[in-house]
């Protein structure tokens, strides 16, 4: 095809993408490095006759016609950046210094909003993504065994979960699991416990959180692997079975490796889509005991009295940082095989 | 895989269909249990003193004198204004898939057929754009938003939405253009078409099941998206799944937790059905991009 002819059909779709991904992401760039203006003091002299006092009050006038002349803020540089509330510098130097321990210093440093806030995402990354891959599995294995004539409607009934958005599906497990709810309920009798409820432990809070990111997840797994399972080629397998080969060994050894490619694909969409967990936690009400490093933002920028875009555009910009660093080797990989190809 | 050789043990076969039936249960039941709940009050559903009550029904027979009740539902779509909430989704929806349906087919058809270096590249950026987090874009739009006066309607978010669904429409659109053989408009063009006389005569009556499938996804994701309606609408403009967090901020009203159960099941049995009657095309759709390439 030209260019010319390219140019023509491609510019709507390119367009929208630069002006509402590209340029959004720049101008993220540009408030990371302002801060929402202090308020403007003045001191007032008051009198009475016991004397004068100077107090100081906020000159609410000219706080908003600062805010008027320069609604970005002050320039901040990397200030926003090494706050208390993102990388902490100073309180982590603080900390290395105060504490006896490695252990007590690793604890401190994660009572630091941003931190505490990666070690969650993080987290989760970790525990969902391997869970989902092999949950995704079994169920695509099992299903396959199964006769045709009934599989559709267990493939629909398998991919409820993820075809609900997830502020969803978290509240309709959450409304099940919470203590009024179902399972909730139940469990405090199990236990004979009338105070175990979700919201009681943090640990408690972080599995349900775990297992609804498996739960909605894994149907993705499968009708990835359920469709690569298709293509799966009979002769080597039959070939297997006559050599006595087990039915691990034959999913151990031919089909695993032709379905590998798509093991790394669904790996991949899955820890990009972990990592910006962030509706779960609203679903669960879960801000107090669980933050990831979406919700951060997302607080940020509903906040009541200032919207904070500083504190939430560097922590964006640093997100994206870790979604690049996700993303890197699959990039690398993709740029030498272009090389190569070439 | 039905191995003609492979003869399954019993046991295999019955723990096999025990996995399916409690993947089936932990899949499906919180949904069965919320539709069942939502013609409940909320002190069945949500009962302190004994669970059981959501299936007896205790106090709703008090409350209402009867086994169930559709009062969560009539006060949610009137009272709590989820008729607006849902009419705002509707237009939102139309409006997301046709356009970027228009601009992904355009889009992805030249890059299906060109040669050029560039459109590796261009692809590669979609891909890149496709896992940035929303919220991280949403914060880069506040504020330029709040400036040009264009935050909290209705086009702003339309166009936003079709913006962040084009990279997966893209990549979707290109795996399918490229099935479609070349030698079709090629031919075309040898004929003395344009290249735009080829993509409306001989490309757009055969493309039909890749831009279904496209269209499902726009649509769920515009039906479902939650990070950028919250945030880009004001409170008279709320889509569905925004409007159902707000019923629960707001706990004082001893109905809005009900409001909210049943707002959910409005909002997700059209969902259910959509994708029961194009489950072929999702599943299809889910999986182009990762076998193929």
């Amino acid at each position: 095809m030209p260019n010319k002819t390219f140019f023509w059909f491609f510019l709507p779709t390119g367009l929208a993408m630069i002006l509402f991904i590209g340029l959004p992401i720049i101008s993220t760039g540009i408030q990371s490095f302002y801060a929402q203006h202090d308020q403007v003091v003045k001191e007032v002299k008051k009198c009475d006759p016991f004397g004068c006092t100077v107090s100081i009050v906020v000159d609410q006038e000219a706080t908003s016609i600062l805010r008027d002349e320069k609604p970005l803020g002050k320039f901040n540089g990397f200030g926003t950046y090494i706050d208390r509330n993102h990388l902490a510098i100073e309180q982590i130097s603080d900390f290395w210094k105060e504490t006896d321990t490695f252990g007590e210093f690793i604890n401190q440093v994660t009572n630091l909003p941003f931190y505490k806030a990666l070690l969650f995402t993080l987290t989760y990354c970790l525990f969902v993504t391997p869970n989902v891959l092999l949950l995704g599995f079994i169920i695509a294995l099992s299903l396959n065994a199964i006769s045709r004539k009934i599989r559709g409607p267990l493939i629909f009934g398998t991919i409820l979960p993820m075809i609900v958005t997830p502020l969803v599906g978290s509240l309709v497990l959450f409304w099940m699991i919470d203590a009024e709810g179902i399972i909730g309920a139940n469990l405090q009798l199990m236990m004979e416990d009338p105070y175990l409820s979700l919201k009681s432990s943090r640990t408690l809070t972080w599995i349900t959180i775990i297992i609804y990111g498996i739960w909605h997840h894994s149907p993705f797994a499968f009708v990835v692997f359920y469709a690569a399972l298709q293509t799966v080629p009979q002769e080597p397998v039959e070939a297997a079975i006559i050599d006595g080969a087990s039915r691990y060994q034959r999913i151990r050894h031919i089909v695993l490796p032709h379905i590998y490619p798509v093991v790394t694909f669904v790996a991949l969409i899955s820890l990009m889509d972990n990592f910006r967990v962030f509706e779960p936690i609203i679903g669960f009400s879960a801000e107090g005991s669980a933050q990831s490093l979406s919700w951060l933002i997302y607080d940020n920028l509903v906040n009541e009295e200032v919207i904070l875009f500083g504190s939430a555009a560097a922590t964006s910009m640093m997100t994206i940082i870790g979604i690049a660093i996700l993303l890197a080797p699959v990039l690398i990989r993709t740029w030498k095989e272009f090389r190569t190809a070439r | 895989m039905e191995y003609g050789l492979d003869k399954r043990s019993n046991a295999l076969r019955t723990f096999n269909t025990t996995f399916i039936i409690i993947w089936l249960l932990i899949a499906c039941f919180p949904f069965i249990w919320t539709f069942w709940g939502s013609f409940k009050v909320r002190a069945d559903f949500f009962s302190r003193a004994d669970w059981w009550y959501a299936i007896s029904a205790f106090n709703t027979l008090l409350e209402t004198g009867g086994q169930f009740t559709s009062k969560a539902y009539s006060e949610a779509w009137t009272e709590g204004e989820f008729w607006k909430a849902s009419r705002n989704t509707i237009i939102v929806t139309v409006f997301v898939v046709s356009i970027s349906l228009f601009l992904g087919t355009l889009g992805a058809y030249a890059l299906s057929r060109s040669t050029e270096r560039y459109a590796f590249w261009i692809l590669i950026a979609a891909l890149i754009f496709r896992a940035m987090p929303h919220i991280t874009l949403v914060s880069g739009y506040l504020f330029p938003f709040f400036e040009l006066q264009i935050w909290g309607i209705l086009p702003t978010t339309i166009v936003v939405l079709v913006a962040i669904n084009q990279p997966f429409t893209l990549w979707l659109l290109y795996s399918f253009f490229k099935t479609v053989p070349k030698e079709l408009d090629e031919s075309a063009l040898i004929d003395g078409c344009s290249y735009f006389q080829a993509f409306r005569y001989i490309i757009m009556p055969v493309m039909w099941p890749g831009v279904i499938t496209a269209g499902l996804f726009s649509l769920m994701l515009a039906y479902n998206d939650f990070t950028v309606t919250a945030l880009l609408l004001n409170q008279e403009n709320h889509t569905m799944v925004p409007k159902i967090q707000s019923y629960l901020g707001t706990n004082q009203h001893e109905g809005n937790l009900m409001w909210a159960v049943s707002a959910v099941v409005s909002a997700t049995a059209p969902l259910f059905m959509l994708v029961m009657f194009f489950q072929r095309q999702v599943i299809s759709g889910l999986t182009t991009g990762a076998v193929k390439g």
